[in-house]
């Protein structure tokens, strides 16, 4: 008996969705299944939302291939998906004689990385790109291709491109254990029946190296990592012109400063390993850390309002690169331990296994032309729908605004509830379309959207 | 896309229909105002009363008590005999870049409004839990009074069963209200503040029974929420006796106002930092000639029947500055001393006294019995006893009776307070 799928693809997250895109343009028959309610919810959801060049990765690695090709690839397809990418560039803002000094040896880094576009800043030249800067930069190394991006968009994204090629998504689904035997797995779930697959793919993120142990292999341990942002009102929005990166030390980059797609600032994020899996809370330590930092990096900046607090789990290994291998005998992938550039390699992780899967004879030849979902803009810096008169005209639920802070129309939230991959929560909802982020977190209109537009939540191991 | 912009003008244009934006609309045209357009972005006028089922309305401006929706609805339909031109659904999205004017998407598309007079009229939201910094888990059933009321009232929601409300202001209060109306024990209430934030017969007058424990000098350290079921299970706080856990499913954050300042600071108004709002001077003009501002905007937060009677002092200055021109721009700073958060309206102009006489003084901390002074200069030329003393959420009404002693050459004013 043919097992149920050629393909499963463990873990929704934006590496699997974007693994799921992939092999849905092959033959495979493949299934995307996630312990979640949603796509994109665990650390895909959490991040500090830069398409990196990977000008500072470690030159020669996997990691450094992947996000610099995955820049272009992801680049590509936000353009055609209409998912907002604003290409502000970047600062490495040095503070001392000592991180001046160190930006020599990051610029030969970007080098070897094949990024040849950094342009060394002068003192005064940093405070007219930047004039809301604290007292005492004294100089800078440019990064021009670093870009910002809606985060929330990419994993719906794909996943609304393989369900539309025929991919089926199962949420709430996570797996428990598994039995490879000669020509196919035996998969079980928490919630939901069992079945059978010949390919795994391993794209469980936190939960990664514990797939990996059900397949026998302890070859990495997962630390979470957690970073904590803190983001400021749109208000804020004027005082930063570029992504104002820190100079790296061993524990990270280290806090940034950066304007959002959606028109906000955000400062983060910390850096604290933890050994809870689920720790994505908050802390007084870690907020009022990023508010001393912020404090010193631009004063101006605290006496905005916060709109929002939180923060995202990077999978971190013992390793300094991404745990990507085939074990061909148990027909297993795994793509683990992608830990702070995932969203930018996304699309290139999923290049590089259909790659290797091909290499040990899978028949994945692509047989379908690519054809990125229209995504709802998100982004500020091309119109939305309430600012669009023409599109108005011709439906006027754009031009009743439901969500006063973002400025989100009843017109959007219709669409959102229909759309390919509906929300099954209210965080759902307010990824699609932005409704109830803003500063005001609901006051005037939780109440409001959340009954007039209600979300159906997923049934365990229900088809989506 | 903006082939299809269209624009029009006005006489007035006032952004925001609660009770400030209403009643000086309303009043406009009593003055005899030919066009008054008040764009409200909700279905329905009347602002935030519209959900605040509880007396308490309407006693300093229609001189009859009544409950929040019904003074609403009866500020509107007055606007609406009035011959105000009211647009619902209407929001006022930015300034338009040439002539004073607003860009406004409604149904009907984008459109300009251009106007003689822009009336700012925004009001003010709580505080939310974010920008609080509470710390913790990401839990459902936290909420700001403004989602609750409109949840349980509006909407017939279901909230919780156990609540903590965070904040002993006069909203927080209404809160309690709201969650007995809905089935919901209040647990305890709290406050950093060393003491009740309201005076002590405001319960009584709300017609709360409901009894609580109000725990003073106490601050929210962190929420817990359940992991499976993402619904809160307690909040920690810390106080007097020390940190513990009290356990709820419901938490409210009340009060600790910010006004909806965003149309003032994208108009290049200026702002008072310490309030947030518009700095306005006695006839409620802003630094930007035409545009003006009234109600919890420049004042987080004071009552409605307060706001009322801005609006309606307000329609008097617009009216002589539609037929007279901005008039002189001669003003004295009233400065915030000591004891002091700040004082609205924060500039004085000569011989325009405050609007429904009154300054309202936001204490910067508690203190018990407390004098109050205003000087210019060295020379005191008001003083005051408060016997109730002072708390950072309650009004201070001091009455305008001193601005005739102030001496138009004779440098700022200064309000400040002592305990005794
Ligand atoms: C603070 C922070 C900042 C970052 N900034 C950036 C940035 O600026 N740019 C950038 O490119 N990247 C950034 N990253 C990294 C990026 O967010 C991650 O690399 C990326 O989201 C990882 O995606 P993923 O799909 O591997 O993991 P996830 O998004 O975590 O997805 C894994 C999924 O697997 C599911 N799962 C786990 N176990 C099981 C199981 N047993 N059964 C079923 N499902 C399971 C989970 O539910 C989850 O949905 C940042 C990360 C953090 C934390
Ligand atoms: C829970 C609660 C209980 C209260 N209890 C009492 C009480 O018992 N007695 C009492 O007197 N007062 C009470 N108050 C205070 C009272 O409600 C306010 O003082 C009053 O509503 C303020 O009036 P306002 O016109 O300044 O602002 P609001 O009532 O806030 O009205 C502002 C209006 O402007 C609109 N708006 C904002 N921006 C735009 C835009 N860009 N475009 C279009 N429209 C816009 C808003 O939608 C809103 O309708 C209470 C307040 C709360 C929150």
């Amino acid at each position: 008996m043919d097992p149920d799928y050629d393909l499963v693809v463990v873990g929704a997250g934006v590496v699997g969705a974007a693994l799921a895109r992939e092999f849905s343009l092959t033959g495979l028959r493949t299934l995307l299944v996630d312990a979640g309610d949603d796509v994109g919810c665990a650390t895909s959801k959490a991040n500090t939302a830069i398409l990196h060049t990977g000008f500072d990765a470690k030159p020669g690695t996997l990691e450094s291939t992947l996000v610099s090709r995955g820049y272009r690839l992801l680049a590509d397809y936000a353009a055609a998906a209409g998912i907002a990418v604003e290409p502000i560039g970047a600062l490495l803002v040095a503070w001392d004689a000592d991180q001046l000094a160190a930006l020599d040896g990051i610029d030969t880094k970007a080098k070897k990385n094949g990024y040849l576009e950094t342009r060394a800043v002068g003192a005064s030249e940093l405070r007219e790109l930047e004039p809301d800067l604290g007292h005492g930069a004294v100089g800078a190394l440019a990064v021009p291709g670093e870009s910002i991006i809606d985060p929330w968009s990419p994993p719906i994204a794909f996943a609304t491109e393989a369900v539309r090629n025929g991919v089926t998504l199962q949420l709430r689904r996570r797996l428990t254990s598994v039995e490879a035997s000669d020509a196919r797995t035996l998969l079980s779930f928490e919630t939901g029946p069992n079945l059978t697959t010949r390919w795994l793919i391993n794209a469980a993120g936190l939960g990664s190296d514990l797939v990996d142990e059900m397949f026998g292999h302890r070859r990495f341990h997962i630390t979470p990592r957690r970073g904590q942002l803190i983001v400021f009102d749109k208000l804020a929005r004027p005082l930063v012109n570029h992504i104002l990166l820190p100079v790296p030390t061993a524990m990270g980059k280290g806090v940034l400063i950066a304007p959002t797609v959606f028109g906000n600032v955000m400062l983060g994020p910390t850096a604290e390993d933890l050994t809870d899996r689920r720790a994505t809370e908050t802390t007084a330590e870690g907020l009022a850390t990023l508010l001393e930092k912020g404090r010193r990096l631009m004063p101006k900046l605290l006496d905005e309002e916060v709109t929002a607090t939180y923060s995202g789990l990077r999978a971190a290994t013992e390793h300094d690169d991404y745990q990507i291998s085939v074990d061909e005998k148990q027909r297993y992938v795994c793509v683990g331990g992608i830990r702070s550039t995932g969203l930018t390699a996304s699309l290139a992780i999923a290049e590089h296994v259909r790659s290797l899967l091909a290499e040990v004879g899978v028949d994945c030849e692509l047989i379908r032309e690519s054809k990125p979902p229209a995504m709802p803009n998100l982004g500020d810096q091309t119109p939305r729908p309430y600012q669009d008169a023409t599109r108005i005209k011709s439906d006027p639920e754009y031009g009743r605004i439901a969500c006063h802070c973002e400025r989100v129309t009843r017109g959007e939230l219709r669409d959102a509830l229909v759309s390919t991959l509906a929300p099954t929560s209210v965080d759902g909802l307010r990824r699609r379309t932005r409704a109830m982020n803003g500063r005001c977190q609901g006051f005037f209109c939780a109440a409001n959207i959340q009954v007039e537009y209600p979300v159906v939540q997923a049934s365990p191991g229900g088809n989506s | 896309m903006n082939d299809s912009i269209r624009s029009t003008q006005t006489d007035v244009l006032i952004v925001g229909g609660g009770p400030a934006g209403l009643t000086a609309a309303r009043e406009l045209r009593r003055l005899g105002v030919a066009r008054v357009t008040l764009l409200e972005r909700e279905a329905e006028t009347g602002g935030i009363p519209r959900h605040c089922f509880h007396p308490g309305y309407g006693l300093r401006d229609l001189r009859r008590p009544m409950n929040g929706p019904t003074y609403a609805r009866r500020l509107s339909d007055l606007a609406i005999a009035a011959g105000v031109d009211v647009r619902t659904e209407t929001t006022a999205t930015r300034w338009s870049d040439s002539e004073l004017g607003l860009l406004v998407t409604s149904r009907l598309g984008v459109e300009t409004i251009r106007a003689t007079a822009v009336i700012l009229a925004t009001g003010a939201r709580e505080r939310p839990r974010s920008a609080r910094l509470v710390p913790g888990d990401r839990p459902d059933g936290v909420y700001t009074t403004g989602e609750l009321q409109q949840a349980v009232y509006l909407h017939k929601q279901p909230v919780g069963k156990r609540a903590v409300i965070v904040g002993a202001e006069l909203v927080s209060f209404s809160a309690a209200l709201t969650l007995a109306h809905a089935g919901v024990e209040v647990v305890s209430m709290l406050t950093e503040q060393p003491r009740v934030q309201t005076f002590p017969t405001v319960p009584i007058a709300l017609g709360l029974r409901q009894r609580f424990p109000i725990l003073t000098d106490t601050s929210v350290t962190r929420i817990n929420g359940d992991r499976t079921t993402g619904r809160v299970i307690g909040i920690e706080i810390t106080g007097p006796p020390g940190s513990r856990t009290i356990g709820c499913d419901t938490v409210l954050f009340t009060g600790d106002w910010i006004p909806d300042h965003e149309l003032a600071r994208l108009g290049g108004v200026r702002i008072d930092p310490a309030s947030g709002g518009p700095l306005v001077d006695t006839s409620l003009r802003t630094s930007r000639p035409g545009v003006f501002a009234a109600g919890n905007l420049v004042h987080p937060v004071e009552t409605a029947d307060l706001c009322a009677l801005d609006g309606k002092a307000l329609a008097a200055t617009v009216a002589d500055f539609l037929d007279h021109g901005p008039g002189s721009a001669d003003v004295l700073e009233v400065q915030a001393g000591d004891g002091i958060a700040w004082v609205s309206p924060g500039l004085l102009r000569i011989g325009a006294p405050a609007p429904h006489g009154r300054f309202t003084v936001w204490p910067a901390q508690a203190l018990a019995g407390v004098r109050l002074e205003v000087r210019q200069g060295t020379r005191v030329i008001k003083r005051k006893r408060l016997l109730d003393g002072a708390v950072p959420g309650r009004p201070i009404h001091l009455v305008s009776d001193w601005q005739s002693g102030v001496d138009p050459a004779g440098g700022p004013v200064c309000v400040w307070i002592r305990g005794n």
